[in-house]
């Protein structure tokens, strides 16, 4: 990148938080999805909104690809400046500015840990429900543009069901404001939920107000085990159909089983086919009611082992088998590619059942863990990416799992995003005329195309295998 | 790990560093299923102090491990970033207790550091090197990455094949200071007692106020006249010279209860981890079973026999820290073992490691297997989290090497540290009331190195008249790292400033830890925060030879 402009950016933000190193920059040139790596030119560390709109401002001028970062810890590509250009790294921004208890809402800044704001708000007895499983690292800038689930997704939603206002500079550097504390607002259309998933594609999103709920009293965990995958899907069918909606409901089968026993020896039955990890909150007395029901629904649906969780630290333990599946996969072979394809729930067994014999007929290791009742599924798979000919078939089954989940009626990303990963099978859920209407919106927003070039829309059928991009035209 | 990598290990055992003849051709080792381990989650970037002191991605485990990923496959050199980087890291391993996939870590920037001092005798060897060095990946413009992961072979080995020029280079200062560290003091224990004679006679003659008043320590680094303030009066020559080299049980029954196999629990320990919260439940105890359940018997244990513990004294803690090492001999013998100061062992070789100067740490460790093995021990006790934690690496620093390998795996499965002896001892029954309201800092490498942390704590609870605050944040570095507080001064003081805002919360008036560099830190951090006058630092053994 030109000096003179470098030196333009430095005076925005000043110069410790303009980083041009080789070094620096490469650091910023992946997130947590394996196989993808593009270096940015330049990485800023902007402090507030003023500075973020004067630097798009100037982007747009000398039409300077922008894209924004929280933790990357995302896991489609989302962070990965695939044409160059400016990495603006949030966590700068990451004042919690308020917890309103009179309207059960929080406004903080984008670079706020997730984690950070559970711990604030829990402290006021108050609740921000979704979790996803990298909440003490990710941002909730990132989880808003990627709308990140997690365990509680069942019960609670994810979150695009806890924003309500958002502060967003677009890419001319204007600044907009949707939304707010209001618990109903019509007041034109819905950008905030537009922006919720918008993946750094429209604009950067600078402040967010989220809805709170009150702190349920207490927690309760079961386990059941299951010698048949129908089984265990059978049980999640049947325990909503009591009309009962578990805080969360986790799902791990014979392959993570393995794994993860292996890797912590606690103790899992091996002989068994799958698991389930539930959970309910609630009031004490509402719980204990509802996980006593619950483990009758395991029993009579065919789980062979049902075990309640007598203290909150016992079901902490019950619940390591769940924290520690990725972990355990991630220590069997180098590489190890994380998917959510996403069925309704009545199609978990088909799904998983699927997923196993596509795994077979390409000669991949797959092991599949997720939220069972969400259908949200994360099929992962163990590679090693120096490994051309195994990688190429890994792609191959992924996409095959793609188009299974498409056809079950699911969807090829449950809340990781399309980002470029899945950039290419967007159109397998959308359709033609749809991805038209999305590149349309995108448009509206982003009539230069600066905002996380390559993201969403595929300019080809590139596979996505793309470690460096030296066929990359630019 | 890589054959590679092992070779590289333990090519050089001579006293001499490798001189190799260009820098040009050299192609960093690394262990490349290591480094591919790493998943790029982001999970130990909220644990890592310099990534929370700077807020930038290069500066975070994951940030140091994808560089050094870059060096391996010849996609980035080695250049004066990178060094400043890998250094600016304190090695204090809590990313490695954060890491859901069991990185390595430690092992990883052990590795970086040694390809940069390789890299930097290379270049220093060189007698011209006038072209423009600034060439290294020139061409890495936004968008593009030069080299793919072509340069990664399937077999682990990373084969660079651009020709990236490695521009580090050591200045003639460094040079100078580095030899006389690493190669002419700390390989001889018998210079670094020299250092501690004369550290004691200048304390003693009012040098060190001399020097105050003349102004000789305005010429001194800033980092070492601050230093200097927090060093404790070293023990007179007449002293160490009384020192017994077998201290015999003092306590009621001989030591009770302890299993037959020790140490070696930083390597095959269980570590549960945890996805959802990063949360690592690491103990050692888990993989070390006391002794009841291994049938032992609740006295005289290995057979019927006292056990015989040998002193790893640590050079800097034997020099500064003295009386520490006198206290824990006594606590032990107390709890009924007999206590050995075992001859000829020399330093650990953890700075050595640390500082890319693995050859020396090879010497120095084969030194120590060799003088233990002699002394016809049970087990291996030292005090200083920071040597254990580079005691228990003897086995992997040796692995394949036919002649030390099974040595130094029998070294390290009598390894212990003395906080985790005595937790699996029978309670020692302390007599004197100690009347303080006492916190404790973990030393890193005790903690994220060597997963002990219940059991100082659970020892200090047990002392008559104490009352024990937990510090909030104590798994965090302090800052002293070795010898970071020096190399990195600012950095090492802001982090220590923030500890010491924590340490005054707490309104305790004794701080306890268990490794020389974090009693000094702590002493330095008490001066800075005005605490001197009611707070003092201690080691953790000093606090419990108190209640005897
Ligand atoms: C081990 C592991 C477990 C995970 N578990 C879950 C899970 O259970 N559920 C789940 O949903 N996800 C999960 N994820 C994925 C990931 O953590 C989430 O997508 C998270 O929301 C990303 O947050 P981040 O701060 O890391 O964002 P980043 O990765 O930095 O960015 C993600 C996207 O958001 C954009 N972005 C970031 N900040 C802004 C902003 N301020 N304005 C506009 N755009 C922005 C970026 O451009 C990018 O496209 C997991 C990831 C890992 C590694
Ligand atoms: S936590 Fe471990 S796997 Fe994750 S980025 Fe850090 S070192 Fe890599
Ligand atoms: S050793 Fe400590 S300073 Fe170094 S990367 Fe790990 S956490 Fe950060």
């Amino acid at each position: 990148m030109d000096e003179s402009l470098i030196r333009q950016f430095r005076e925005i933000v000043g110069n410790t938080y303009v980083l041009d190193s080789i070094q620096e920059r490469f650091s910023y040139s992946y997130d947590a999805t394996p196989l993808y790596q593009s270096m940015p030119d330049l990485v800023i560390q902007p402090g507030d909104t003023e500075e973020i709109a004067a630097i798009l401002k100037l982007a747009s001028q000398h039409r300077i690809p922008i894209v924004s970062r929280g933790a990357g810890s995302n896991l489609s590509g989302g962070t990965v400046p695939v044409e160059g250009g400016i990495v603006l790294h949030l966590n700068r921004m990451n004042e919690l500015m308020e917890i309103d208890t009179d309207n059960l809402t929080s406004t903080f800044q984008p670079g706020l840990v997730t984690a950070d704001l559970h711990k604030a708000v829990e402290a006021k007895g108050l609740f921000y429900p979704p979790d996803p499983g990298s909440m003490r690292v990710s941002t909730l800038g990132g989880n808003v543009a990627e709308c990140a689930g997690g365990m509680r997704g069942l019960k609670y939603g994810t979150t695009k069901d806890y924003v309500m206002g958002v502060q967003a500079v677009l890419p001319d550097g204007s600044v907009v404001r949707f939304g707010g504390k209001n618990a109903k607002d019509v007041a034109g259309y819905d950008i905030t939920r537009l922006l919720v998933g918008s993946e750094g594609t429209l604009a950067v999103i600078t402040e967010i107000t989220a809805k709170l709920l009150p702190l349920p009293e207490s927690t309760q965990t079961l386990v059941a085990y299951f010698r048949s995958l129908v089984d265990a899907a059978k049980t999640v069918s049947a325990i909503i159909a009591a009309k009962i909606l578990p805080s969360s409901m986790e799902f791990l089968d014979h392959g993570t089983m393995h794994v993860v026993e292996d890797f912590s020896h606690i103790g899992l039955p091996l002989d068994m086919e799958a698991m389930l990890l539930i959970q309910q909150d609630g009031s004490t007395l509402q719980v204990e009611e509802d996980i006593e029901r619950i483990a009758s629904l395991c029993r009579s649906s065919g789980a062979v082992e049902v075990r309640m969780a007598a203290t909150p630290q016992e079901g902490d333990e019950l619940m390591t088998a769940r924290r520690a599946a990725l972990s355990a996969l991630a220590r069997v072979r180098p590489t190890t590619i994380l998917e959510d394809a996403t069925v309704p729930r009545a199609k978990l067994a088909e799904m998983v059942e699927q997923v196993n014999a596509i795994a077979k007929k390409y000669n991949v290791e797959i092991c599949t863990f997720g939220h069972a009742g969400d259908g949200n599924l994360h099929p992962t798979c163990l590679t090693d990416e120096r490994d051309k000919e195994e990688i190429e078939r890994v792609e191959q089954a992924f996409e095959e799992i793609f188009h299974a989940a498409i056809k079950l009626g699911g969807t090829v990303t449950g809340e990781h995003g399309v980002g470029l990963a899945k950039a290419r099978y967007l159109e397998l859920k959308v359709g033609h005329e749809g991805l038209e209407l999305m590149k349309r919106v995108k448009q509206a927003f982003d009539p230069l195309g600066i905002m996380n070039p390559g993201k969403m829309f595929a300019k080809d059928t590139r596979r996505r295998v793309v470690i460096g991009t030296h066929e990359h035209v630019h | 790990m890589s054959t590679s990598t092992k070779d590289t290990m333990t090519k050089e055992l001579s006293n001499q560093a490798p001189v190799a003849e260009s820098a040009d051709s050299f192609v960093p080792q690394f262990d490349m299923n290591e480094i591919m381990n790493c998943m790029r989650c982001g999970f130990c970037l909220p644990a890592c102090p310099t990534f929370r002191e700077t807020g930038k991605e290069y500066a975070s485990p994951r940030g140091r491990i994808a560089l050094m990923k870059g060096i391996a496959t010849g996609q980035l050199a080695i250049d004066q970033d990178f060094e400043d980087n890998m250094y600016l890291c304190l090695g204090c391993r809590a990313c490695e207790s954060a890491c859901p996939a069991g990185v390595k870590y430690g092992r990883l920037v052990e590795n970086a550091r040694d390809a940069i001092e390789t890299v930097k005798s290379m270049n220093a060897s060189k007698t011209t090197d006038t072209q423009s060095d600034q060439t290294s990946v020139a061409t890495a413009q936004g968008g593009s990455l030069q080299v793919a992961a072509d340069a990664i072979t399937a077999n682990g080995a990373a084969t660079g094949t651009l020709p990236l020029k490695h521009t580090v280079k050591r200045t003639a200062k460094e040079s100078f200071v580095r030899n006389l560290v690493f190669r002419r003091i700390f390989l001889y224990p018998s210079r670094i007692e020299k250092m501690g004679t004369v550290l004691w006679a200048a304390q003693t003659l009012g040098l060190q106020k001399l020097a105050d008043k003349t102004g000789l320590m305005r010429i001194l680094p800033r980092s070492m006249a601050e230093m200097q303030k927090a060093v404790p009066k070293v023990a007179s020559p007449a002293a160490r010279r009384k020192r017994r080299t077998v201290v015999p049980p003092s306590g009621a029954a001989s030591a009770a209860g302890v299993m037959q196999t020790a140490g070696g629990g930083a390597a095959n320990r269980t570590r549960v981890a945890s996805a959802a919260t990063g949360v690592v439940t690491a103990g050692a105890a888990t993989s070390v079973p006391a002794g009841a359940s291994t049938g032992a018997s609740m006295d005289g244990s290995i057979g019927s026999k006292t056990i015989r513990v040998g002193m790893f004294k640590g050079c800097v803690m034997d020099v500064m820290f003295f009386e520490a090492n006198e206290a824990t001999a006594r606590v032990l013998s107390k709890a009924g073992c007999e206590v050995v100061f075992v001859e000829d062992q020399a330093c650990c070789g953890a700075l050595h490691a640390h500082s890319g100067e693995q050859w020396g740490a090879l010497d120095l460790a084969k030194r120590n297997i060799a003088a233990f093995e002699k002394a016809g021990i049970d087990y291996v006790v030292n005090n200083a989290g920071g040597c254990g934690a580079a005691l228990r690496e003897y086995g992997h620093w040796f692995e394949g090497d036919p002649e030390w390998s099974e040595r130094a795996k029998a070294f390290v499965a009598k390894l212990m540290d003395a906080n985790e002896l005595l937790a699996k001892l029978p309670e020692i029954s302390f007599t004197k009331e100690v009347h303080a309201r006492v916190t404790y800092q973990d030393s890193c490498h005790l903690r994220h190195g060597q997963g002990i942390w219940k059991q100082p704590r659970e020892l200090i609870r047990q002392l008559p008249g104490v009352e024990y605050v937990e510090l909030p944040g104590a798994d965090q570095c302090c800052g002293s790292a070795g010898i970071y507080n020096i190399t990195n001064f600012d950095l090492s003081m802001k982090i220590l400033d923030d500890k010491m805002g924590k340490v005054v919360d707490t309104k305790a008036n004794v701080i306890v830890t268990s490794n020389p560099g974090c009693l000094l830190q702590m002493r330095q951090g008490i001066i800075r925060a005005g605490l001197s006058d009611h707070v003092e630092a201690v080691h953790i053994m000093e606090l419990l030879d108190r209640a005897l």
